[in-house]
């Protein structure tokens, strides 16, 4: 069986060449009149052939028409639910006054951290260094942060379970990894296109666009980090009589948080780093400054709002890091005391 | 009726194990079966069983397919063929909720590099069993804190396993074993990456619980010296194959063949042969030089009067444990016993 699964596959693909030769040849305006001219004429080997040409766009456009019209309510009620949740969050913290919200944020490094000065200084500083840059800066450094975290929550709710599944079972493995490759080579502006036809301008086609971009590197650290637990201690789990749910919140996820940590943190970065590339769809926030400093070619503007981002991602990494840190210091090592 | 009993286990690693099972079952080897399929044999045909209460000690170099073995006792690994039956209920016929529930309740297991969770506190490790059981946490702990107690650990409840040292985590490990309080107790390879010393002490500790608690203990080691120590009846794998199944003195005096005379030539056979193996027998003494006696029981080790013996130039005379004359050792006897030449003409004989 398995050595006749090989010319099986093998057989598909020649099926598929050969659909698509002939799909491309009798949908070309440019083909022969005959296909006996083919022989006789050999000219067409020097260059490719004008008629060899899948007409791939029309159908992908089609498709995507389709989708619209009739997915169309299912993508608005997304669009709604993410836009609600954005303009809520920005408005409350826009509405805060500054230094209530700097304090917050100082809080929440001091608390994530473990109480640790240095961290704490290090966000309050970079905190009040966004400020100072610009007073523009401010309003959009919140707008930026509120998309960031909201692609992040969306990439948590469905990028962790994802992980887990992948490590469990081989087969879901099998299938998913492929499409991470997909979304992690192909270009971002690829989705942003559809992004934007599928939910409007704004923030949601960003949040969209941070969803594909940053979830790959937490699938596969969650997927690492399950697989990478100890067998013998997953063995031990099973062998007193663990059930699946036991063996995964009692040792495989406590024992993989540290990667899975580290994946959140990725997550974060990466989000960061498209929240720039999708101003240019009109996403507001800090990205659209360092547009306007590269559409004007003025060199200072874009510098100040790159280091405003670099500030932002700064504050971010410490304090989902530090979190990591501290959740791996409690579930693994504490120094012996003697 | 066995308390465990496995009958013609195999076990194929590979893509299509079924499919190489029949060669296996013709007689090829696992170099064989490796070379033309890919496949790896982890067991072939192993038939054996455990009565209860007994230390069985399955040895044999690593790669034999002794860790394998042990794990198909609670179904870690399902055999590719063959029937493994506990208490006469085959586990391949367990569906999962039937086996968690066995699992938790029949046996329970100790692991070579210890297998505890390091995100536990030794407290929480050794309540482990119960906790997956649904023991509420103060129940659980009191057992916890027993069984702590017994490993002589007390103390350290509240550590991690990290800041224990490798004895002390495998006690964590035995006393995880032991609140489950199962009839069986697999133990894969459980002393082997200590260091000498501790090892004995664990050994000991091992012995002194198992005179207690009388447990069936599946052992696996690939130290002969911790085998015959432990074993009330000792297994040998080769590759996949079991080749001998005896008593410690069985597979001492009676190899069964080449790889066993090569594990058994080195050790010790002072610390294995009792006195009442080698004497000869009372009535047949009559050539002994009774002058000069030291009384041995006849359950002693050799090593435990040799020293006497060879400082008093005396011969023995072996008595059971109410004082009646059994039999009489000479030197002579004694030192055929302990070289090499003599086993092996012993194992020709018997044969």
């Amino acid at each position: 069986m398995g050595k006749y699964k090989k010319y099986i596959l093998y057989s598909l693909y020649l099926a598929a060449f050969v659909w698509m030769v002939v799909v491309a040849y009798t949908g070309s305006k440019y083909r022969p009149e005959s296909v006996s001219i083919l022989f006789t004429d050999l000219s067409w080997l020097g260059n490719w052939p004008k008629w060899l040409d899948l007409p791939l766009m029309p159908y992908l456009n089609e498709g995507f028409d389709k989708l619209i019209r009739e997915y169309g309510m299912f993508f608005e009620g997304i669009n709604n639910f993410l836009l609600g949740l954005y303009t809520d969050m920005k408005n409350f913290m826009v509405g805060l006054p500054w230094p209530l919200l700097m304090i917050a944020v100082i809080a929440l490094a001091y608390f994530a951290s473990g109480k640790n000065m240095g961290t704490t200084i290090m966000v309050a500083f970079c905190v009040f260094f966004l400020g100072f840059l610009s007073p523009r800066y401010w309003d959009k450094c919140i707008m930026t942060t509120c998309i960031v975290v909201i692609g992040m929550l969306l990439c948590l709710v469905i990028g962790i379970p994802v992980g887990i599944m992948m490590a469990r079972n081989k087969k879901v493995r099998n299938a998913i990894l492929p499409i991470l490759d997909l979304m992690q080579t192909i270009p971002s502006f690829c989705y942003l296109i559809p992004g934007i036809l599928l939910f409007g301008l704004g923030a949601v086609p960003a949040i969209f666009a941070i969803f594909v971009y940053a979830v790959p590197p937490l699938i596969r650290l969650t997927d690492l980090g399950i697989r990478l637990v100890d067998t013998e201690v997953v063995e031990a789990a099973e062998a007193f009589g663990a059930s699946k749910k036991q063996k995964l919140w009692g040792v495989q996820l406590p024992l993989a948080l540290p990667n899975i940590m580290q994946g959140i943190n990725q997550c974060t970065m990466m989000a960061l780093a498209m929240v720039v590339i999708a101003s240019m769809i009109g996403t507001r926030g800090i990205g659209d400054e360092v547009l306007l400093g590269l559409q004007q070619l003025n060199v200072g503007m874009a510098t100040e709002a790159g280091i405003a981002i670099v500030l932002l991602a700064i504050i971010f990494d410490r304090i989902t890091q530090s979190y990591g840190e501290k959740i791996q210091e409690r579930t693994k090592t504490k120094k012996i005391k003697l | 009726m066995s308390k465990i009993e496995i009958k013609n286990v195999y076990k194929i690693f590979g893509d299509q194990p079924s499919k190489v099972l029949p060669m296996v079952q013709d007689g090829a080897t696992k170099e064989e079966i490796l070379e033309k399929t890919g496949h790896t044999v982890g067991l072939d045909n192993v038939s054996l069983s455990i009565e209860e209460g007994e230390t069985f000690v399955c040895m044999g170099l690593s790669g034999s397919g002794k860790s394998t073995l042990i794990r198909h006792i609670n179904r870690l690994i399902d055999p590719t063929s063959g029937v493994v039956s506990v208490e006469g209920t085959n586990v391949m016929d367990l569906d999962q909720k039937k086996l968690i529930e066995f699992r938790r309740h029949k046996m329970s297991m100790v692991f070579q590099r210890f297998g505890l969770f390091p995100h536990k506190t030794v407290m929480e490790n050794v309540g482990y069993g119960l906790e997956v059981q649904g023991q509420k946490p103060e129940e659980r702990n009191k057992t916890a804190m027993e069984k702590i107690e017994a490993v002589g650990l007390t103390g350290f409840e509240h550590q991690y396993p990290n800041q224990l040292s490798g004895g002390m985590q495998q006690r964590v490990g035995l006393a995880r074993a032991l609140a489950t309080n199962t009839d069986i107790m697999l133990m894969d390879e459980a002393f082997s990456a200590l260091d000498p010393l501790i090892r004995s002490d664990m050994q000991k500790q091992l012995i002194d619980l198992q005179s207690e608690l009388k447990k069936t203990i599946v052992f696996i080691t690939h130290d002969l010296d911790e085998s015959l120590r432990l074993g009330d009846h000792i297994g040998i794998l080769n590759g996949g194959r079991l080749v001998q199944v005896g008593t410690p003195i069985e597979i001492i005096m009676n190899p069964a063949d080449d790889y066993v005379e090569a594990f058994v030539k080195d050790v010790n056979r002072a610390k294995v042969i009792k006195a009442k193996i080698i004497m000869t027998p009372a009535n047949s003494s009559n050539n002994v030089d009774k002058s000069n006696l030291i009384k041995v029981q006849e359950d002693q080790f050799l090593d435990e009067f040799l020293p006497k013996v060879v400082c008093s130039n005396a011969n023995c005379e072996v008595v059971d444990k109410s004082g009646n004359v059994k039999g009489y050792l000479t030197q002579k006897e004694l030192s055929k016993a302990l070289t090499k030449e003599h086993m092996a003409d012993a194992a020709k004989s018997s044969k």
